[in-house]
């Protein structure tokens, strides 16, 4: 399907850019475009029709990466320079290994992180113009049939799962994001409270207003002794959609664990938190033992749908892996 | 021109036996396609919508586009809504670049941007002003293939053809930024290319052996 015609504004400042945006009515939306792929993507299949694109890419200083005070990433920062800065791999290991295996180098050198955090599920019902009429949201809910994707946690009314595999690092790292409107100055949400569950009908799924525009995204700095690994499952060895990604970030005392966060992606509708395992670990010594203890608890709340009952042994096994890869993290 | 880079190697033997036209797609044989080939590149186009245009509204009609591909100064007139890949093929007559899957999912339409893999199906024309557009036509030096062009067809890494101009850009963008690539670099590299004729071990074969040679060169 070809994409529909729009205009297109090249914003020069936040400000100018948010004013633009505010402008968006259901008659005539108006769209930030960034790196542009899943923007493009969501065009090209008849889900968004833009009257008007406002280029965030023309505003300069939100392609800025600051390692001074934990980690401040600009906007437009792209997901290879995450992978690729040096800085930002030898501190925050779990956000760069998220980063390189986001789809395709040729995305990754165009995605930017607040794109990528801000991009629509996977899901293949939500990605087919079909299915975005009425009852659409009842049908994604736990009707529908082609589930094998879909969560297997938190999933009693909506299936659909967070596309940003980024995220899981991020919300690991208790990282937040910074909006920015025109009227109201700018504000900071924990990166965990800011996503929303995904829904057919919603035009976003985040807690990101019309005419707000995501400016940064910020890491508070770790503890000197934080290790920290990530793993993305997927079917195949090359590019692909995880199965479920798991990051965790340990703080070591010896072998005894101080501090743990654990977090998984694609298999509940938001980056979710393994609380339960997360208890498990802290105050006690890490043992193969322990790990499984903890990736067992970490499912014990999962009610797979009709297909998808392969993911729980797989995220099992995979934050069970990831906990003990942490553990010997450098 | 192009027949004429049939040549003979070191013992005598006829090298590759097929030409940059055969080898390239055609695009370069088109009028446009010709000119843009031609040596000489002009100078990178400044970009003057993007220094004083702050509020400026651009389409939904067309409107004028400088871009600077394979070092020539390149004018159109494309509606906002125009991909880079849509450009090259259907205004510029550069056809080397396929259009596959048209969602940045096979990598068919790889160029360079910069000198950095693009997918110029989720690439608009206007977020390609002020880059430096490098396509499979603009890879060779002249008749000199680039050494991995020349090794794909050595270690027969294409069969249908439809990927391999996608294929030998990110091949040959992965040599030019780590001469010595070793296996996982080439894995990593074509990591978001599909080939339906499963072409993927001659093409490993094809880059290892420039690395290889590279590496025997010291380079």
């Amino acid at each position: 399907m070809a994409m529909n015609s729009f205009e297109w504004a090249d914003a020069t400042t936040v400000e100018q850019a948010a004013g633009l945006l505010a402008e968006s009515t259901e008659q005539r939306p108006v769209i930030a475009k960034a790196g542009g792929i899943d923007l493009l993507d969501l065009m090209k299949e008849g889900i968004l029709a833009p009257a008007r694109l406002v280029n965030l890419k023309t505003i300069h200083g939100l392609d800025e990466i600051d390692t001074e005070n934990g980690l401040t990433l600009g906007a437009l920062v792209t997901l290879d320079r995450i992978d690729k800065d040096p800085r930002i791999r030898s501190r925050y290991v779990a956000l760069s290994d998220a980063a390189a295996h986001a789809a395709t180098p040729q995305v990754r050198n165009a995605a930017t992180i607040a794109g990528n955090l801000l991009q629509r599920p996977r899901c293949w019902y939500f990605r087919h113009d079909h299915f975005h009429g009425e009852g659409a949201d009842e049908m994604e809910s736990r009707g529908a049939d082609q589930n094998q994707h879909h969560a297997i946690l938190d999933n009693d009314k909506n299936a659909m799962v967070h596309a940003s595999t980024p995220a899981t690092a991020l919300v690991a790292y208790d990282a937040s994001v910074e909006l920015a409107g025109r009227a109201n100055g700018s504000r900071v949400v924990k990166l965990s409270d800011f996503f929303l569950p995904p829904e057919m009908q919603r035009a976003h799924d985040s807690g990101i207003e019309s005419g707000e525009v995501m400016t940064r995204v910020t890491i508070p700095p770790l503890n000197a002794r934080a290790k920290a690994a990530y793993h993305k499952q997927t079917e195949r060895e090359s590019y692909d959609w995880p199965i479920c990604d798991v990051a965790v970030v340990l703080t070591m005392e010896g072998q005894t664990v101080q501090n743990a966060s654990i977090v998984m992606g694609w298999v509940a509708p938001t980056p979710r938190r393994a609380s339960e395992s997360e208890r498990l670990l802290i105050g006690n010594r890490l043992t193969d033992d322990l790990a499984r203890q903890a990736a067992h608890a970490a499912v014990a709340d999962a009610t797979p749908l009709s297909k998808n009952g392969y993911k729980v042994p797989v995220l099992e096994a995979v934050v069970r892996r990831t906990i003990l890869a942490a553990a010997v993290a450098g | 021109m192009a027949e004429s880079s049939r040549s003979h190697g070191p013992d005598g033997s006829v090298r590759s036996g097929i030409s940059r036209r055969t080898f390239l797609k055609h695009g370069g044989t088109s009028a446009v396609g010709a000119a843009l080939l031609e040596a000489g590149a002009a100078q990178a186009a400044v970009d003057s919508s993007m220094q004083d245009g702050a509020n400026e509204v651009l389409g939904p009609g067309p409107i004028p586009i400088d871009l600077t591909i394979n070092g020539r100064r390149v004018p159109v007139q494309a509606e906002p809504a125009t991909t880079l890949v849509d450009i090259l093929r259907n205004h510029l007559g550069l056809t080397g670049t396929k259009i596959g899957c048209d969602r940045g999912a096979c990598s068919a339409c790889t160029v360079w941007l910069d000198g950095q893999p693009a997918s110029s199906c989720m690439t608009l024309a206007l977020d390609a002003r002020g880059r430096s557009i490098t396509t499979i036509e603009g890879l060779a030096d002249g008749d000199n293939l680039h050494p991995v062009q020349q090794a794909f067809v050595e270690h027969d890494a294409l069969q249908c053809g439809f990927c391999t101009p996608g294929m030998v850009m990110s091949c040959a963008a992965l040599i030019n930024r780590k001469p010595d690539a070793g296996i996982e670099d080439v894995k990593a590299a074509i990591s978001g290319h599909l080939c339906r004729c499963g072409t993927y071990p001659n093409i490993f074969a094809a880059v290892l052996a420039v690395a290889s040679e590279n590496r025997r060169r010291g380079t």
